[in-house]
């Protein structure tokens, strides 16, 4: 199972995920971003910038 | 295109709720769907982007790649949802504004300054509470109610010695005393498919500030409203702010890389299926012009 690169806790991530996805950490509440599928690669996901948004 | 399907880029970043639901309907259909990540992007400006689509869908989280990526993409004649025109209005509240003013569409007073001295005058003419936004912006952030002149006065030197140069273009509206709520209505092409109210107990009513979605039946007059504001920023698939005062409605701003997550399930419209139908449409009609 991937780990959470905060806090090390472990995450699910379902199967249908994609790569740029963001989830959550159920431990730390980090947002992560999926960066690989196979197999899954967490980072940190960046931070808002000023001009985000819709 | 020839006589197979279209092939359609998602241009994006993050896979948000959204994003997702958009991928999993052009899957569902069967359409043949190219990620563009906008982070690794590279786009030539002398010849024609080799991206293998025929039409892109632009869902940067970033203004400013949505922006210059819709202006490129759009140069070269490759057929865009939204264009760069309709990015370029709704990313800048000013631009907005001026292009509802221009087609006559009831929205909030508003001026705009460019020094601290005349942004005060600009709060003052407007009068107490007056709310000062940033240009560019989403999700209510940093838009500021100013009570007093006190608060003026620090939120605008604020705004002069830690912002960015934008933030020295002040943008000042008249506050609208709202029903606690706004109503927020989704326009796909030539239909307002439908709308929510956003609750708050705030005067700021965004979801993503916690308001809670319930739905809002399109009226013939909310109808006309949202289409005309459209038109006025460009056109394509927008999301429209309005704000209720004594039952009269003001378009507050205009949205064009929406999000929709907590009005699928509000109003019972398939919003993605929505907007699939309309980039498929946008291709179609390139497609044709092509001929």
């Amino acid at each position: 199972m991937p780990k959470c690169p905060e806090c090390d806790g472990d995450v699910t991530v379902g199967s249908d995920a994609v790569k740029g996805e963001i989830v959550s950490c159920p431990d730390c509440g980090a947002e992560l971003e999926v960066t690989a599928t196979a197999p899954v690669a967490l980072a940190l996901a960046p931070k808002a910038e000023e001009d985000w948004g819709e | 295109m020839g006589s197979r399907g279209p092939v359609v880029g998602v241009l994006l970043s993050r896979v948000r709720v959204e994003e997702k639901l958009l991928l999993q309907e052009l899957s569902s259909r069967g359409i043949e769907t190219k990620i563009i990540d906008d982070r690794e992007l590279v786009l030539p400006t002398e010849k024609k982007p080799d991206l293998g689509v025929d039409v892109v869908l632009e869902r940067c989280i970033q203004h400013g790649t949505a922006l210059y990526a819709l202006n490129v993409l759009g140069g070269w004649g490759i057929p865009t949802v939204n264009t760069y025109e309709t990015a370029e209005v709704c990313g800048n509240k000013l631009i907005t504004t001026m292009r509802l003013v221009r087609d006559g569409i009831p929205t909030p007073k508003t001026r705009v300054a460019f020094t601290p001295e005349s942004a005060i005058a600009a709060v003052e003419q407007l009068g107490y509470p007056a709310v000062l936004k940033p240009l560019i912006g989403s999700w209510g952030r940093l838009v500021s109610k100013v009570n007093d002149r006190e608060s003026a006065e620090a939120i605008i030197e604020h705004k002069d010695v830690l912002g960015s140069y934008l933030h020295s273009i002040y943008y000042v509206q008249e506050y609208v005393k709202k029903p606690g709520r706004d109503i927020r209505a989704f326009v796909v092409g030539g239909e307002t498919i439908c709308a929510i109210y956003r609750y708050s107990e705030h005067w700021i009513t965004n979801t993503a500030r916690g308001a809670r979605a319930e739905n809002c039946p399109v009226t013939p007059e909310l109808n006309d409203l949202c289409m005309r504001s459209a038109q006025a920023v460009g056109g394509g698939v927008v999301a429209v702010d309005v704000l209720e005062r004594d039952g009269e409605l003001l378009v507050n701003e205009v949205n064009y890389t929406m999000e929709f997550r907590n009005s699928i399930d509000t109003t019972g419209v398939n919003i993605p299926a929505k907007v699939i139908d309309y980039v498929l449409d946008v291709a179609k009609t390139a497609q044709q012009a092509e001929r």
